[in-house]
């Protein structure tokens, strides 16, 4: 005959196990609720509704090789990653436009601006933008150098600027401009004033 | 490293059921044997991709090969780009080829070619797969006499064709005095693949048209390198050499001379050795041109560097033009005028292989050079704009072992001196120039003087990058512009 104490025991710890097998299922079925569908994730924010605010963007022009600042007025929210977001948001139409001064390819979108660490900012660009970018060094310098520029100049801290493509490292932007690298503000500012004077 | 604007999902895998996590795992292991299954396949199926080596006094190149009926057939429009100017038409089952002054016109599945007016017969019919024009391998005897208007001469089992008088002869003799060793001495300077296995080493040629001596068996009398073979396959010969300890390879006489030697022992003294680039970890070493156990490093005076190449197409110059394509028709005519002037010159591709930029800057690290020049060409501008390294801020270094990715900041001096003088010669010859610094593999892995320059046409019109004088004109310019500069541009011990 099996003991009293022992039927007693297994029976608690059918219970415990049935309640631990209905709470998991429970978290299971809230966290399937929380986590939004890759597919129906927008990887930037909507456009700014804030007051709109005066910013300078550098802007690459294929027809001299080099970067022009230019003003624009545009709204801005508070945050700083939502800032930065709205800032490439507002390039990257620019370029998109007719008579863009530096054409990118239909589709090229900013995934998303992360600034992860002090002074670093991460740019996740989508797969269009890299594949379908114009191939060569200088048109690829010159969208890499107006991206980190523009950046720097208008969002105060950030002073090291990383590339991914669909969040991850890829060796080049289109076959040449290194995206392996973190770009240091110093030295693509050395770029740029050769840019501007070179020869 | 993987970043995302979407927050990870693991949560929910770990929450599913015993039996989905098992239906996933075997889901998985499947996977994993059939892509396995395929990759093995793949590299089975393109280590046997058959290729017929043609070997000039200006270039040697490959091209595959492709079975037909059990035949052997190679493109001929492929196969003749690399020699002058060709054009090709495909009209319905007729193809019209025009090489140089020559014009032939081909029908499918037309034994009969007419040629320069001439009717010629080919021993197997010609065929016109997707507009572009095949013949077989054994008709070139007949159909390249005719269009190149000279004697050829083709090893059809060992996929080799010699069109000018190129072949390259070796003798091989023991040296028996301290210490003792092969030497190879060939008619021309060799840049042969290298690799060793227990008991032997391997020397392929795949560039050179390495040509059998007397007997392909060569034997020395000697305990440890007592034979070498010679044999020839596949577009490419080799030569390899038997021994009953490790060996390694040196070069010497400008790439005329190789001598196998016995490997030393350790020595329980550290070696003086030239500074290596440390690697990122993980990163093979292998490249095309590799020396396997020498601890005699090579010396070129330049490394030229074609751009992309292989499966890397780089841009799209044109529709017909790739910048692999006319990168590589620039760092030959480089070579040539480097060659010239006396000055060593390794070129890092010489064919249309892919190669990682990791593999590229370890050729060229290897190579000891006193500058490294890599080639771009671009549609967009005009004529040429010259690089430097926008070397990315130190990582540490260790000894002998330099951060990788500023490798180049030790000699970012003399690139920059280089650069200057470059554009000088440049600027002398009316070609429009600009100087500036790029974030640019890899430029800065190179621990020696490196530039790169990219070529756009001179006139605005992309067929400048395939005119011969426009190339002429800028390979002069940059040996010009290094002749300059040379007294600063040590090669490194």
């Amino acid at each position: 005959m099996i003991p009293r104490h022992l039927i007693i025991g297994v029976a608690v710890m059918f219970v415990v196990a049935l309640s631990t097998g209905a709470y998991v299922w429970h978290m299971q079925g809230s966290l399937a609720k929380s986590v939004p569908d890759a597919d129906q994730t927008h990887p930037l924010p909507p456009p700014g509704n804030g007051p709109s605010e005066q910013v300078t963007l550098y802007v690459a022009h294929d027809d001299t090789g080099s970067l022009r600042p230019q003003s624009a007025q545009i709204p801005l929210s508070g945050g700083r990653q939502e800032r930065a977001e709205q800032l490439v948001k507002t390039l990257l139409q620019l370029y998109l436009g007719e008579s863009s001064p530096h054409p990118i390819a239909e589709g090229a979108e900013v995934r998303a601006v992360y600034l992860v660490d002090p002074g670093l900012a991460v740019v996740d660009l989508n797969t269009a933008f890299a594949e379908k970018h114009r191939s060569g060094i200088l048109v690829e310098e010159l969208t890499v150098a107006s991206l980190v520029q523009t950046l720097s100049s208008n969002i105060p801290g950030i002073n090291r600027i990383k590339f991914l493509v669909e969040g991850e490292e890829r060796e080049s932007l289109a076959g040449h401009a290194d995206l392996s690298r973190f770009y240091d503000v110093a030295g693509v500012d050395r770029m740029i004033s050769q840019m501007q004077t070179g020869q | 490293m993987r970043w995302s604007s979407t927050r990870p999902r693991t949560g929910v895998w770990s929450t599913c059921n015993k039996t989905n996590s098992r239906t996933l795992d075997a889901v998985l292991a499947c996977a994993f044997i059939v892509s396995s299954a395929s990759a093995i396949f793949s590299f089975s199926a393109s280590a046997e991709e058959k290729q017929l080596s043609i070997y000039s006094s200006a270039t040697s190149y490959s091209v595959s090969v492709k079975p037909h009926d059990g035949q052997d057939y190679v493109a001929l429009l492929e196969l003749l780009q690399r020699l002058g100017p060709v054009t090709a038409k495909a009209d319905g089952s007729r193809w019209k080829l025009r090489f140089k002054n020559s014009e032939a016109q081909f029908e499918n599945g037309k034994t009969r070619v007419r040629i320069r007016g001439r009717d010629v017969n080919l021993p197997m019919s010609f065929v016109l797969d997707n507009g572009r024009g095949l013949v077989p391998v054994s008709a070139l005897s007949i159909l390249l006499p005719e269009l190149l208007g000279k004697p050829i001469t083709l090893h059809e089992p060992s996929g080799r064709l010699f069109l000018d008088n190129t072949a390259v002869h070796f003798t091989a003799q023991m040296n028996n005095a301290a210490p003792a060793g092969l030497v190879i001495n060939f008619s021309s300077p060799v840049n042969p693949m290298i690799a060793t296995e227990p008991g032997k080493l391997r020397m392929v040629f795949q560039h050179e048209a390495v040509v059998a001596p007397g007997s392909e068996i060569l034997t020395f009398g000697n305990k440890l390198i007592p034979s070498a073979t010679y044999s020839a396959t596949n577009g490419a010969a080799e030569i390899a050499v038997s021994a009953a300890v490790p060996l390694f390879a040196s070069f010497s006489n400008g790439g005329r001379t190789i001598t196998i030697s016995p490997a030393p022992q350790a020595s329980p003294t550290a070696q003086s050795v030239a500074p290596a680039a440390a690697t990122p970890s993980g990163q093979p070493q292998t490249a095309g041109n590799t020396i396997t156990n020498s601890n005699l490093p090579v010396h070129y005076f330049v490394v030229l560097d074609p751009s992309h190449g292989g499966s890397e197409r780089g841009a799209a110059l044109s529709d017909d033009l790739a910048e692999k394509t006319a990168t590589l028709n620039f760092a030959l005519r480089m070579r040539q005028e480097f060659e010239t002037h006396g000055l060593s010159t390794l070129l890092v591709r010489n064919g249309d292989e892919t190669l990682t930029l990791d593999q590229r800057s370890g050729i060229a690290n290897r190579a000891h050079p006193a500058i490294y020049v890599c080639i771009h060409a671009s549609s967009e501008g005009t004529g040429i704009r010259l690089y430097t390294a926008l070397v990315p801020a130190a990582g540490e270094s260790h000894g002998l072992f330099i951060d990788w990715n500023s490798a180049q900041a030790a000699s970012i001096d003399t690139s920059q001196s280089a650069a200057t003088n470059l554009a000088a010669e440049f600027s002398k010859r009316r070609i429009p120039t600009r100087s500036l610094v790029a974030p640019l593999r890899p430029l800065n892995n190179i621990t020696s003087a490196a530039v790169a320059i990219e070529v756009a046409p001179f006139t605005g019109g992309v067929s400048d990058l395939s005119s011969s004088g426009y190339q002429q004109q800028i390979a002069e310019s940059v040996v010009a512009g290094i002749l300059e500069v040379r007294a600063k541009l040590v090669a490194k011990p």
